[in-house]
């Protein structure tokens, strides 16, 4: 810890005047920033952790079963274990689940990064699940046309085009948001709508994108052969790992360093943490405003290409209309929280998420261990009570000051 | 004079943070009906002392004893019934509530223990403030009432819980001079009837004014005890910098050249569209220290934001160097030559969570060398800072340091590099000591009058009369958005004072 004169770095609750005066922003950019230099990677693990003891004594009052057992169940379901089963077999079962997961993980990187952005420039992107949505449709769309193009250039079309829509959906939240005030959480989630229902329509049922064979079907066409993102590990036809996989680690990777190496970054930060100040230095904080929110739908838009192209390769009315509630950019919020919208820790948050989700399908299921009524919703829960602890992060603080020995004021 | 009894006694108290050691065997003892100041610096460790005492930390080592008795204070609520209350710089009180409900609150007074009684609560309050003389309203709701009375809402916070030792933690730095005034007086006759009273503050005058006895701390330790009798402004200075230290600023007479700043016809309005610079037209040449007084409130914000681009100009022009740079933008105005210290440095000087490397980049971080192509170079910024942390003495800190973990003064040593280095031709300085200790302003004010001497155009604004009057080579004052008149430095502080009310104005016009 290295904070100001040496005083400890926050007071839980409320008393007066024992924080050192240089702490004066305020904003949610630099809330996070107290946070991860007073606890580092320590906090977001014991966040973790607390999470999983208390889904575990959910599990325990629930089923009454042991629910180490049912995390041990998780683990092995997550593919995990592979890793730890050496000499690695690429054909295990192990082998193919951790393939489920990675495939997870992919999207959740993109879409923890769409909502990491634009919470380093101070700004909540709630409508992930609308650009990401944003970017399949266009990706379907493209993706199962232009069926004579050569595989390469339509794969980075698709891509592009999907990223384009991300981006322009989000940019319409930070024009709004640069131009007139409009709060974004507001207005992504109101666009997440529009979305949601232009899907309804265009994939429909005598819908202008419906399928041109399976006329009761309301669903897309399928993408063409030559779109489809190439599968380097698995079966392609068992689903396996495809290279969005590298897609994703490289865009963990653009997004360091447009934060850290860029004039853009160092714009976006300085309003996320002050914008009086930043103001003050010529910096145009409604630009960055719609430059965050542009590049943050960029990362939800791109992970909906990458999913039709990779393992989707269509999408149904259904999907769209269950994704409105439950869909895959609303984990991308506790994604970006858990990693504290650092490049590292998205990527970890992105992983154990992913594995969740991979560990407790109904696939995966052992009754013996665990009922499937408990399975997908154990994720959830698990997810809940991160993002709810984020949210305390002062209480984490404050139990780690605790745990370190020393006192502090309450 | 008799033997007054000893309230408290803090004995050997030491407290170590992490890196730190905050309190070092300070000890302290407080008098009945005494005003006993604690001096220091920024950093020195007057805050944590009180803050022990107040129950809010707890001493690594040492003992406090109150009335004769030891006692171990857990708690501010323990602290409280030991009799001790604090008013700190940062009032907390509820501004939709009245005074008398912010007083009570969590004692309130209450019919047959259940229904809170305002009736009971306002006789109480004003009971009190007449037994102590400080005039308040116990009806009047917080955010209604000026900040000295709200102080005095803090002090009688304190009172009615029956506080006999009572910790004022720089209680002047949010008051007006006359404010400040009545604040001594009411100190005065709260001694006059058996409180005593711990007074904290980094401010020399005020230290001779109001004290009876003087503990100065530095860097954790207690350097001395003294009657205030017979010490100076010097000698404490000498203290609490631990080196001689110029309290009055040296400097030749001005040699002004060509005007660099022209201001003309200038009207600006604020965010709830009243006018507040109200058609002012000055200029500020080369080599000449301009300074603007005023009470704060009277347009001195609006108008360096307007100077500055940073907010809309309804009419009238801003020249520099003769390039109107009305119209401009905020980049504008830097690229033509301008320089700014800024009002408030955490608020808008610096980004604190930003390097001091980062923040010296603030206004050119999108040119060379900072940058090409939208590509930054962190060594660069790394390096330029290195140099800059050397030529300013910025300490406690490398360019890698985020600037929140740096002292007020250091801090505004970053923003004044950051302006200077650029080279502007003219400077403006919007409160450049606020905040600071002795050393720090010694520091600025040395600085910039030495760009004085560089032949920048120097306008400085300033709330502290004291600092307008040592620095300018001619002084404005600002009354209601308009100047009400120039003085020379000579000028006395009641003239000014006079102008600053107002009063002066028809004499100014006429």
């Amino acid at each position: 810890m290295s904070d100001a004169g040496g005083m400890p770095p926050t007071q839980p609750f409320g008393q007066p005047a024992a924080s050192p005066p240089e702490e004066g922003g305020e904003s949610f950019a630099s809330r996070i920033a107290l946070a991860q230099r007073a606890g580092g990677a320590v906090a977001p693990l014991l966040t973790v952790l607390l999470a999983f003891v208390m889904g575990g004594v959910v599990v325990l009052i629930t089923t009454g079963k042991n629910p180490i057992n049912t995390y041990r169940a998780i683990f092995d379901g997550s593919g995990l274990i592979w890793f730890f089963q050496i000499p690695w077999d690429t054909g295990s079962d192990a082998a193919f689940n951790l393939q489920q997961t990675l495939i997870l993980t992919t999207t959740l990187i993109l879409v923890g990064l769409a909502v990491a952005f634009a919470f380093r420039c101070g700004l909540f992107n709630i409508g992930g699940q609308g650009q990401y949505l944003a970017g399949a449709i266009i990706a379907v769309w493209v993706g199962s046309s232009f069926e004579s193009m050569s595989p390469i250039p339509h794969v980075v079309l698709v891509l592009l085009v999907g990223t384009l829509a991300g981006a322009l959906l989000a940019g319409i939240a930070g024009f709004l948001k640069a131009t007139v005030g409009a709060h974004e959480v507001i207005t992504t989630i109101m666009l997440n709508w529009v979305v949601i229902w232009v899907g309804q329509f265009l994939f429909g049922l005598g819908g202008p994108l419906q399928n041109d064979t399976q006329t009761s079907v309301p669903v897309s066409n399928d993408v063409v052969e030559g779109a489809k993102l190439h599968v380097f590990w698995g079966d392609a036809l068992l689903q396996g790992l495809h290279i969005g996989f590298f897609i994703a680690v490289g865009s963990l990777v653009v997004y360091w360093a447009l934060l850290n190496r860029t004039t853009l970054g160092y714009g976006v930060k300085a309003v996320g943490f002050n914008p009086e100040a930043a103001r003050y230095g010529g910096i145009s904080v409604a630009r960055n405003y719609f430059l965050a929110m542009a590049i943050s739908g960029a990362f939800a838009g791109i992970a909906g290409a990458i999913d039709i192209l990779g393992w989707q390769f269509r999408l149904s009315t259904g999907d769209i209309k269950a994704s409105a509630a439950s869909g895959i950019a609303f984990t991308g919020i506790a994604v970006a929280l858990l990693g504290r919208n650092t490049a590292v820790g998205t990527f970890f948050a992105a992983l154990l998420f992913g594995a969740l989700l991979t560990g407790t399908s109904t696939r995966n299921l052992d009754p013996s261990i665990f009922q499937p009524e408990l399975a997908s919703n154990l994720t959830l829960l698990i997810q809940g009570l991160v993002i709810l602890f984020i949210g305390l992060d002062f209480v984490i603080l404050w139990l780690l000051a605790r745990m370190r020995g020393k006192r502090v004021a309450i | 004079m008799p033997e007054r009894p000893q309230v408290l006694e803090m004995r050997h108290i030491t407290k170590r943070f992490p890196g730190i050691v905050a309190n070092d065997d300070v000890s302290f003892d407080l008098l009945e009906g005494e005003v006993h100041a604690l001096l220091g610096e920024n950093g020195a460790g007057k805050s944590t002392l009180m803050n022990i005492l107040y129950g809010l930390y707890h001493a690594d080592e040492g003992e406090i004893v109150i009335k004769g008795t030891p006692v171990r204070l857990g708690s501010p609520s323990a602290s409280i019934g030991a009799g001790v209350g604090m008013v700190h710089q940062h009032f907390m009180l509820i501004p939709v509530m009245t005074v008398a409900e912010n007083i009570v609150l969590a004692e309130e007074p209450t019919r047959s223990g259940i229904v809170f009684d305002l009736r009971e609560a306002e006789r109480r309050v004003r009971e009190i403030s007449d037994r102590f003389g400080l005039a308040v309203d116990p009806t009047a709701r917080i955010e209604d009432i000026t900040v000295g009375q709200q102080q005095r809402v803090e002090i009688l916070k304190a009172l009615y819980r029956e506080a006999d030792i009572l910790v004022l933690d720089e209680p002047t730095a949010v008051l007006t001079p006359q404010e400040a005034q009545d604040l001594f007086e009411v100190i005065r006759g709260l001694t006059a009837r058996g409180k005593s009273v711990i007074f904290i503050t980094h401010k020399l005058n005020e230290v001779l004014d109001i004290a009876d006895r003087i503990t100065v701390l530095r860097r954790g330790k207690l350097v001395e005890t003294l009657p205030a009798e017979g010490a100076t402004e010097a000698s404490l200075a000498r203290l609490m910098v631990g080196r001689e230290v110029l309290l009055r600023v040296e400097k030749t007479s001005a040699k002004p050249g060509k005007p660099l700043l022209q201001v003309e016809g200038l009207r600006v309005h604020d965010d709830r569209g009243l006018e507040k610079v109200r058609g002012i037209s000055f200029e500020v040449r080369a080599g000449e220290i301009v300074g603007i007084a005023g009470i704060d409130g009277n347009g001195q914000t609006e108008m360096i934001d307007a100077l500055a681009g940073l907010r809309s100009i309804d009419s009238g022009t801003v020249r520099i160097d003769g390039d109107d740079v009305t119209r401009d933008s905020v980049h504008g105005h830097f690229e033509g030559g301008l320089g700014h210290i800024p009002e408030d440095r955490q608020r808008r000087g610096l980004v604190l969570e930003y390097s001091i490397a980062e923040n010296i980049a603030l206004h050119d971080y999108r040119s060379e060398p900072a940058s090409r192509y939208g590509w930054l170079f962190p060594r660069r910024l790394i390096e330029r800072a290195r140099s800059l942390i050397k030529a300013f003495d910025v300490r406690g800190g490398s360019p890698s340091t985020r600037a929140g973990a740096l002292s007020g003064g250091n801090q505004q040593k970053v923003v004044l590099a950051r302006e200077i280095e650029r080279d502007p031709k003219v400077l403006i300085a919007a409160q450049p000591t606020r905040g600071l200790d002795v050393g720090a302003i010694e520091f600025v004010h040395r600085r910039l009058i030495e760009e004085r001497d560089e032949g920048r155009a120097i306008l400085l604004v300033s709330l502290e009369l004291e600092e307008v009057l040592s620095l300018s080579d001619r002084i404005l004052v600002l009354y209601e958005g308009e100047i009400a008149g120039e003085f020379p430095p000579t000028a006395s502080e009641e003239e000014l004072g006079i102008a600053m009310t107002g009063a002066g104005r028809g004499e100014v016009a006429a």
